[in-house]
């Protein structure tokens, strides 16, 4: 029962990740196709500016809580992809210090330089995510110590590929809304072109990642076992579709919600799919991480459940005042101020 | 290279690096919060501009040091994965709480803080800082209680062949997590205080806003003689808690080879690891060594020999670590004394300004050799007495980790020239000229 509380909160951790970096990563790897002039530019650092940091401590706090209650699973998953992750973990720190550093020196080269890495530090991030993600739910070439048979390229598979573009698609979608909120005037309108015309291939893409999900993968086994859970991916579905909607109507608040639970969608999907296996194996089920092989003790999981229930919600709390506290668009004043991007 | 060397080495760039740049994250947190409550209190313009200027440096720094903590947390996965099975079960609890109650704090408000000067009232605002300043120090507490379980495992039972959790309470509450936290908290404050100092020095000396600086010195130098003094206490006791649980680790850190009733203490050493012996010891005083290390004149201070060579760390490496840091301990507490009698009138005595310019990087140097210590001195466990580094590491490709280990003092080579440019660069500029601020 605790393992099944830990596995929920796991992938709900993962998915408010996903959702609130999301659009962060979206955005960044939008930013060169959408900004023409620096202002601009400008605009949309500022758009993530006070947020991008608390939502990138979400991914802490999920991989933080896979070595918590779930250490086994947490060392074979981290060292089998070893070197996709240094990749992301590279590409963040990049991103990271772009958006802190470009604004504190007065010159074009360097705000060329930080431009390039946060485009880079934004998409390949989004990509690797959406390719890890696609091969855990496929299963990965580990055997009973937990040790990895494979190399980069095996992870680089079609399925996997196809997860990765599903993720960059979604989150570009998630981000050129956050701009529409956040900016004014053509940018704005630009956004809004940009969001609904990604969300045609989205859409395309992600009919194309259920099939091919059917044939590369197990997940939805639970899901034929319990039809109740098809509810998941129904809303999800749904939500799709009211993004659009939303978009069409001007209405960008809506549409990035909805857009928020395609996502939270899709990742809990995914997650119910994989039940009770956090890390399957694909040369012997025998061999995958469950719940149940690689859980922390008893105490533990409680002792972290006392901890996340009481501090979750309090920090939910203080971020959406954070979002509150800084409601509404990037304006010129923001702009101008000596502490902005 | 095999994996687990490349991994250690990895590892140490990583630590390393990470803290270059937390300390002063800790410290000036912590002064600024103190700046801007003083414009709150006393509505002074002038602490309004000085938590800006040192707020501006403050988050040059801590970006660096936000980035690089992330690559950190995943490396126990990555590289250390056997570790991490054999005691994620307390360790990676340790890390978890700490992101929960910690790193959302200090990343959510840190944000409101940046951008909210016109947008939240002033107390709201100086609140957010000091809310910062909190998270920061909280946060090192969790990492550190975390890290001084490697170096004294309590409150565990080895049960399904791993390290389970027994006893909560007994891991966060153990002396040795309590005085870590005190110690490289003290260490922190010192170098923040020196840093502040030494960059309000090189304006006190061109006689550029000398009304600002003299002010931001001020607060200075009594935040650093306040943590210098206190940091030689700390240490000490520091010491007699690694001399009961780490008992190899002290003995190497003094270059101690025979054990020995009534330990002379010599003001120079040279250790000569091949031959098990010092080549050179001078300047005995009797006894000083038992009786500082074991509060007790006639104890007996046991030597490296007692061990077989397998489970002595390095004696070099650490012996002179704990040598310099020692030694630069006492050099900091000399200092800040002057600099807390000259702070009425600091520009008044160019010369020690001067000084103080050289002395940014010394607690740097402090700190770094501070965890050489503590790590290598731990060696060869990973977890003291309980699990070998050498079995702890990862069953990866050594090319990958050498691949990884080269991005790595690529990477962070350059970001740290970034950084360090940065800074250097804003520390020189000074504040904002008043006009431009009230515009
Ligand atoms: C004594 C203090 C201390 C020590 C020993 C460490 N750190 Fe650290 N860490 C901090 C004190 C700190 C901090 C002061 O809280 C930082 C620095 C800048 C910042 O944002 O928070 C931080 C940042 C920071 C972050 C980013 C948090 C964010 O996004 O806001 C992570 C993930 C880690 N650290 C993880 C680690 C790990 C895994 C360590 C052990 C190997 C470690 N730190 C050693
Ligand atoms: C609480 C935080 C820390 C934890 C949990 C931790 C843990 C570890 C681990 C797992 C290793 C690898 C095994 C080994 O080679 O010993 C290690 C080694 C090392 N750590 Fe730490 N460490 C922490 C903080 C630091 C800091 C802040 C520094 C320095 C700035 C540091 C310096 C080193 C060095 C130099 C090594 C390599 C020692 C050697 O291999 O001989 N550590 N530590
Ligand atoms: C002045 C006298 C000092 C004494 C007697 C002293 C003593 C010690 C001892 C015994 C340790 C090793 C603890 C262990 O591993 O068991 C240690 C570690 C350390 N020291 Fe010092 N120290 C002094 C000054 C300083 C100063 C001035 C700094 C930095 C500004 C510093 C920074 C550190 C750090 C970062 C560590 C590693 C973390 C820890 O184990 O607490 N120390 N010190």
């Amino acid at each position: 029962m605790l393992e099944t509380i830990w596995f929920l909160l796991w992938g709900i951790l993962w998915a408010v990740y996903f959702m609130l970096d999301g659009y962060d990563l979206g955005l960044g790897t939008l930013a060169p196709f959408i900004a023409r002039n620096d202002n601009e530019k400008r605009v949309i650092y500022n758009s993530m500016g006070p947020f991008w940091d608390a939502n990138e401590v979400w991914l802490i706090t999920a991989g933080g809580v896979t070595f918590a209650a779930f250490p086994t699973t947490y060392a074979v998953m981290f060292s089998a992809l070893y070197t996709p992750l240094l990749l992301l973990l590279f590409a963040l720190i990049i991103r990271a210090v772009a958006l802190e550093f470009r604004s504190k020196e007065d010159n074009e080269a360097w705000h060329k330089l930080w431009d390039v890495c946060h485009f880079v530090g934004s998409f390949v991030p989004a990509l690797l995510l959406g390719v890890a993600f696609a091969n855990i739910f496929k299963g990965i070439p580990i055997d009973q110590e937990g040790i990895f048979h494979g190399n980069l390229l095996t992870l680089l598979n079609p399925y996997g590929l196809l997860g990765g573009v599903l993720f960059v698609l979604l989150f570009l979608v998630h981000g050129g809304l956050w701009l529409a909120i956040k900016a004014e005037g053509d940018l704005e309108k630009r956004a809004a072109k940009a969001a609904s015309g990604i969300w045609l291939i989205l859409l395309i893409v992600a009919v194309v990642f259920l099939g091919a999900t059917w044939f590369a993968t197990n997940l939805y086994a639970n899901y034929l076992s319990n039809p109740i859970l098809l509810i998941i991916p129904l809303v999800t579905v749904l939500a799709l579709l009211a993004t659009r909607f939303f978009i069409g109507q001007m209405a960008f608040w809506k549409a990035w919600f909805a857009s928020s639970l395609t996502i939270v969608g899709a990742t809990l999907f995914g997650v119910v799919g994989l039940y009770p296996n956090l890390f399957p194996s694909s040369l012997n089920a025998a061999y995958s991480l469950t719940i149940y092989n690689s859980s922390s003790s008893p105490l533990t999981l409680k002792i972290m459940l006392g901890v996340a229930l009481t501090f979750v919600p309090i920090v939910i709390v203080y971020q959406i005042w954070s979002y509150y506290v800084f409601r509404g668009k990037v304006t010129k004043d923001d702009l101008a101020s000596d502490e902005a991007y | 290279m095999d994996a687990v060397t490349l991994s250690r080495l990895q590892f140490a760039v990583a630590t390393y690096f990470h803290f270059l740049f937390v300390p002063l994250t800790l410290g000036l947190s912590l002064l600024v919060a103190i700046m801007e409550t003083q414009y709150v209190r006393t509505g002074i313009e002038e602490y309004k501009r000085m938590a800006k200027f040192w707020g501006k440096l403050f988050v040059i720094n801590f970006a660096i040091g936000v980035v690089t903590g992330i690559t950190l947390e995943f490396q126990f996965g990555t590289n250390w994965s056997r570790y991490s099975k054999y005691v994620g079960d307390i360790f990676g609890s340790l890390l978890a709480i700490e992101a929960t109650v910690a790193f959302f704090l200090e990343s959510t408000f840190i944000g409101v803080w940046i951008f909210g000067w016109n947008r939240l009232s002033p107390k709201a605002h100086a609140a957010c800082i000091w809310i910062v300043a909190a998270a920061s120090n909280i946060s090192a507490y969790w990492i550190l209680t975390a890290n001084s379980w490697m170096q004294h495992p309590v409150g565990y039972v080895i049960r399904n062949g791993r390290a389970e959790l027994s006893d909560f309470w007994a891991i966060v509450t153990q002396p040795y997590a309590i005085l870590m936290f005190l110690h490289v908290l003290s260490a922190a404050y010192i170098l923040a205080g020196f840093f502040v100092m030494g960059v309000s020095a090189y304006h006190l000396i061109r006689k550029q806003e000398l009304s600002f600086f003299k002010r931001s010195f001020r607060m200075a130098a009594t935040f650093t003689v306040i943590f210098a003094l206190g940091e030689i206490l700390v240490g000490d006791i520091h010491g007699k808690e690694m001399m009961k649980y780490q008992p190899t680790k002290a003995a190497a850190a003094e270059s101690v080879w025979k054990t020995t009733q009534g330990a002379p203490m010599y003001l120079f050493v040279i250790p000569d690891e091949a031959n098990q012996r010092n080549k050179v010891e001078i300047l005995g005083i009797p006894k000083l060594l038992s009786w500082v290390a074991l509060g007790d004149p006639e104890g007996v201070y046991r030597g490296l020999k007692e061990w077989p060579k397998q489970e002595r760390p390095p004696v070099a490496i650490t012996f002179w670590s704990f040598r310099i840091m020692v030694g630069l301990g006492m050099l900091f507490a000399l200092i800040s004394v002057i600099a807390w009698l000259k702070r009425k009138n600091p520009e008044n005595s160019p010369g020690f300004l001067k000084l103080l310019i050289y002395c940014i990087p010394l607690p740097y140097i402090a700190l770094t050799l501070g965890w050489t210590v503590t790590e290598v001195g731990r060696q060869p466990w990973i977890v003291y007495g309980m699990m070998k580094t050498s079995d702890a590491a990862s069953a990866v490709d050594a090319t990958q980790v050498g691949l990884s280990l080269a991005a790595f003092v690529i990477i962070y080579s350059l970001l740290g020239i970034a950084c360090f440019y940065l800074l250097i660069k804003n520390a020189r500029k000074g504040p904002v000229p008043i006009p431009a601020l009230d515009r």
